[in-house]
């Protein structure tokens, strides 16, 4: 099966076709991609399921996006940050 | 259990501000609330001290008279119910527009109020991402903002600590009297005698009065306003649409929306505001949120893209002269009015309620209280 | 604007698919709206159906009862009697004035994955709402720490995208659902340290309306049995978390003992040490549909608010029916069912004939079913000592960073007396997500403790005016084009 190419802050994450973005950055180790507005804290997925939006992302520019949903496409650029 | 001095009816911005200053002059109170405490309007508008929406008049000196009070005396608790400074900066989009926002300066510096005309390429200097599609601006020192349900808490805790008693889930179901005179009143848990009673039932302020065979034509207006997902800071000041000044003081039945959008302390931004004359009712109006909406993009079309996390409402009180009402009541001797303030009761508040104060003890009020007499409506149906 | 349905479903889970599938082979014309992109719902949730899989059934359960339904939904679809709206959320559900009909105002689920020709706005004649629902969670001190996850959450990583969340887990919380996410976690891997259910549910099986009722549920519960033993993995009864540690994620929990009361009587000697935690206490069905249209609700017997519907799962609104979680929650078997006796219950509205056997069948069904929720429940209760491992610090609501401090002080110092109070002087629930993950706890801290939660208690973390974020744009945009 063909690995999808991604990249979080520049540093390149593989995906398999149909997983999400959460999904990707769970199998890479990655655990946090955004700090809270208040106390700096990290988050990554919490439900899972597009409920709570814990695991926002800015995906290809576009911020806050629930990175349990977004389905994961060749050269999508996910970047860390603040809430 | 003696009777207080002033049983308070309604523990919003109104009611507890009444109770605050009544206990600052010695007077024992008791606050009774039908709901929870900032239950009503108080929990369902945003938080505006606002001088520039107002013309030149008792509203106006009532305003400047309470911004004293918010910058002066209550200073100290500003941080309690994030007080801010923030100024507003109000737009014209039309030549028109912008000759009507100079003639409106022109007449409030008359009245005490400090206005800084804005030349148009200076505006992104204020707020960088407002639309440069406008015609004129005008920027207002002295506006400011308050959270306005943790205003009402702590003006009702400070009170509680000063020996008032507030009382909630208890409905005032009728007035005790003695001949004319209003002695307490009755509720669904017993009657309270009181020395006085203030009616601060804000937009079921009629009701009250009705039940003391008085009456007082405070109705509800009710607003809409949007809360966007939160945003590291775009908006600075408040911002609105010189329209909003006419819009408030319009008698229109009809759907009207004037745009003033700004951003809050938790970093979302409040988008309003819509009037509609439709009694009491809660149907979410989705016309009501497009047009909001529709109209705060043409003021930041870059705010496109931001998500909307929930709307609310509220029930403005309103009375037919836009004239809130704040004053004892001479046709129910011991029954006094701080009500009806409609889009500004927050702001208007503290001033309403030290005034009526000074009144119910007998001192002569700060500014006079005659504009807003609660029988002025009936006078003048009899002239 | 387009043709009105002559009902419109929302939510293709199990409740969803049985209602859409049932309503449409008697010949109505219907709308399936669902937030996901592929049918099956949280429960049925599985990887992506174009990408070919040989193992697309791994970790399910009544996986056929879902491709027999989901085979119904594709050829029905193919005859043009369902119209199906993947992708897709409804923001906004409001009556037609004078139409006789109900608006469904939709937003693409990921603003990103907008689908060409979807409209912005369906009518139909009848809805049938299925929202489902989601774990509910309790605060624990650091529950905020990345590598706590809903379980609910690790089970759709596992199911959905074969992704596992973490090597060394522990599964806590209460209710039945912790086994299979237990199970999952193993199967796929995972070293399991311990599975801990703060009830003491042992022999509730055999209580009349039970799961010897229910011989599906028994089968389940030796497979669960099976690989426990299998991968060795310690199931702890009456045992919580009561901390849980690390620096910027996850590395230890601690746990608790609970007598028989649910009140905490001891700390284990050592802390655990994980990499994940999959925590859930029962589940919060979805309401804010069903609010949104003010249709009566109550208190079921595990403290979630439901929507109150009459033996045909009809609402007390005219021609809304609700089917599955949002009833009371009681698993996919039963809301299948009740989806099933909803479609039938559309068409009967509709005056289609209605088979009196199978809606019979079906209503037996349903009541045995709500016996056994209910026996559930009430072995798997929130424990009553849940406030007792609080600290003033700990995170209470996640978006606005409220801690539980900040909650009582709203209550204690301030004279909140209920949960909309609390919320509108210490934001709980005024965040992203509006009070979906921490509207139960910030309601049961808001009221005195030792008060059973009321409707009312509920209903404010529950209703929104909004049903889905929208942006301005599009909320600016007339859809009725």
């Amino acid at each position: 099966m063909t690995e999808l190419d991604l990249t979080l802050d520049g540093r390149p994450i593989s995906a398999r076709p149909g997983q999400s973005v959460g999904a990707a950055l769970t199998d890479a180790g990655v655990v946090a991609w955004r700090t809270t507005r208040r106390n700096g804290r990290p988050r990554g997925l919490f439900c899972g399921i597009g409920v709570c939006f814990d695991c926002l992302v800015t995906v290809d520019g576009v911020p806050n996006q629930r990175a349990c949903l977004v389905t994961a496409r060749d050269g999508m650029k996910l970047e860390t940050g603040d809430e | 259990m003696t009777a207080p001095d002033l049983v308070v009816i309604g523990a919003g911005a109104l009611g507890a501000a009444t109770a605050y200053y009544a206990t600052r002059s010695g007077l024992s109170v008791e606050v009774l609330e039908r709901g929870a405490i900032v239950s009503g309007t108080t929990s369902a508008c945003e938080g505006n001290l606002l001088v520039s929406d107002k013309e030149a008049g008792p509203e106006l000196d009532l305003s400047l008279y309470s911004n004293q009070l918010w910058n002066g005396e209550l200073a100290e608790h500003g941080d309690l119910w994030e007080f801010e400074a923030k100024g507003g900066l109000v737009v014209a989009s039309s030549p028109a527009g912008a000759t009507g926002l100079t003639e409106l300066a022109t007449r409030q510096r008359a009245a005490g109020i400090v206005v800084e005309d804005v030349p148009v390429d200076r505006v992104p200097e204020y707020e960088p991402h407002l639309t440069r599609d406008i015609s004129g601006a005008a920027f207002y020192p002295q506006d400011c903002q308050v959270q306005p349900m943790l205003m009402a808490a702590h003006l009702l805790r400070m009170a509680r600590e000063a020996g008032a008693v507030v009382r909630t889930g208890v409905t005032v179901t009728g007035f005790l009297r003695d001949g004319d005179r209003v002695t307490g009143v009755r509720t669904d848990q017993g009657d309270v005698p009181a020395g006085h009673v203030v009616n601060a039932a804000g937009t079921w302020a009629g009701q009250i009065a009705e039940l003391a065979g008085v009456e007082v034509p405070v109705l509800p207006r009710r607003g809409f306003i949007l809360i966007t997902e939160p945003l590291p800071k775009t908006v600075f000041h408040k911002v609105y649409a010189g329209e909003y000044v006419a819009s408030t003081q319009s008698s229109d039945e009809s759907l009207q929306t004037s745009t003033v959008i700004e951003g809050s302390a938790s970093g979302t931004i409040l988008i309003g505001s819509s009037r509609e004359r439709v009694g009491f009712d809660r149907t979410v109006s989705l016309p009501a949120l497009r047009e909001i909406a529709g109209k705060a993009l043409r003021l930041y079309p870059s705010l496109a893209g931001v998500n909307v996390m929930r709307s609310y409402f509220g029930f403005r009180p309103y009375c037919p002269d836009h004239l809130p009402v704040i004053g004892l009541d001479p046709r129910a001797p011991g029954l006094a009015h701080a009500a009806g303030h409609e889009g500004a009761g927050i702001g208007l508040s503290v001033g309403s309620a030290k005034l009526l104060i000074q009144q119910i003890t007998g001192a002569e009020p700060e500014l006079d209280l005659a504009p807003f007499a609660p029988e002025r409506f009936a006078l003048r149906e009899a002239a | 604007m387009s043709e009105t349905y002559d009902v419109a479903v929302v939510g293709a889970g199990p409740a969803g698919l049985a209602a859409a599938v049932t309503a449409a082979e008697q010949g109505l014309r219907v709308v399936l709206v669902d937030a996901g992109r592929q049918p099956g719902g949280q429960f049925w949730r599985h990887p992506d159906e174009s990408v070919p899989s040989t193992d697309e059934s791994r970790g399910q359960h009544q996986w056929r009862r879902f491709t027999g339904l989901r085979d119904r939904l594709r050829a029905l679809e193919s005859r043009g009697s369902v119209t199906r709206i993947a992708g897709h959320q409804v923001w906004f559900l409001e009556p037609v004035a004078g139409a006789g009909a109900y608006a469904l105002h939709l937003t693409p689920t990921v603003a990103s994955e907008k689908t060409p020709g979807v409209p912005a706005l369906v009518t139909a004649v009848r809805l049938v709402l299925c929202p489902g629902g989601y774990d509910r969670q309790l605060p624990i001190p650091g529950w905020d720490l990345p590598g706590v996850m809903a379980a609910g959450g690790v089970q759709a990583l596992l199911k959905g995208h074969r992704s596992l969340a973490g090597k060394r887990a522990v599964v806590a919380g209460t209710g039945p659902f912790l086994f299979p996410v237990a199970a999952g976690l193993a199967e796929a891997g995972a070293k399991v340290v311990a599975v801990c259910e703060a009830g003491s549910p042992a022999g509730w099986a055999r209580t009349p309306g039970g799961a010897v009722a229910v011989p599906s549920k028994a089968l389940e519960a030796f497979e669960y049995a099976a690989v426990f033993a299998r991968h060795r993995i310690p199931l702890r009864t009456r045992t919580v978390i009561t901390r849980i540690s690390g620096a910027d994620r996850v590395e230890s929990v601690r746990l608790g003992r609970l007598d028989s009361g649910g009140r905490l009587t001891g700390l284990a000697r050592a802390d655990l040490e994980v990499d994940l935690v999959a925590t859930g206490w029962g589940f919060t069905p979805s309401m804010e549909l069903v609010t949104a249209l003010g249709a009566a609700t109550r208190v079921d017997v595990d403290q979630s608010l439901v929507a109150v519907v009459d033996a045909w799962q009809r609402t007390d609104v005219d021609r809304v029916w609700v089917a599955g979680e949002a009833t009371g929650v009681g698993g996919a078997l039963l809301a299948v069912a009740e989806g099933e006796l909803a479609g039938f219950a559309v068409g009967r509205d509709a005056g289609r004939p209605v088979p009196d056997g199978g809606t019979r069948r079906l209503q037996r069904v349903i009541r045995r079913g709500r016996a056994f929720a209910r026996a559930m429940h009430r072995a798997h209760p929130i424990p009553a000592g849940w406030r007792d491992w609080l600290e003033p610090e700990t995170t209470l609501c996640r978006c606005e960073e409220v801690t539980v401090g900040e909650v009582c002080a709203a209550r204690d110092t301030l004279g909140a007396t209920d949960a909309r109070t609390v919320k509108l002087l210490a934001r709980p629930g005024m965040g992203w997500c509006q009070g979906r993950v921490c509207g139960f706890a910030a309601a049961a801290l808001a009221v005195p403790p030792g008060r059973d939660l009321t409707a009312a208690d509920l209903a404010p973390m529950s209703r929104r005016t909004l049903a889905a974020p929208i942006s301005l744009a599009d909320l600016a945009g007339d859809d009725h084009g």
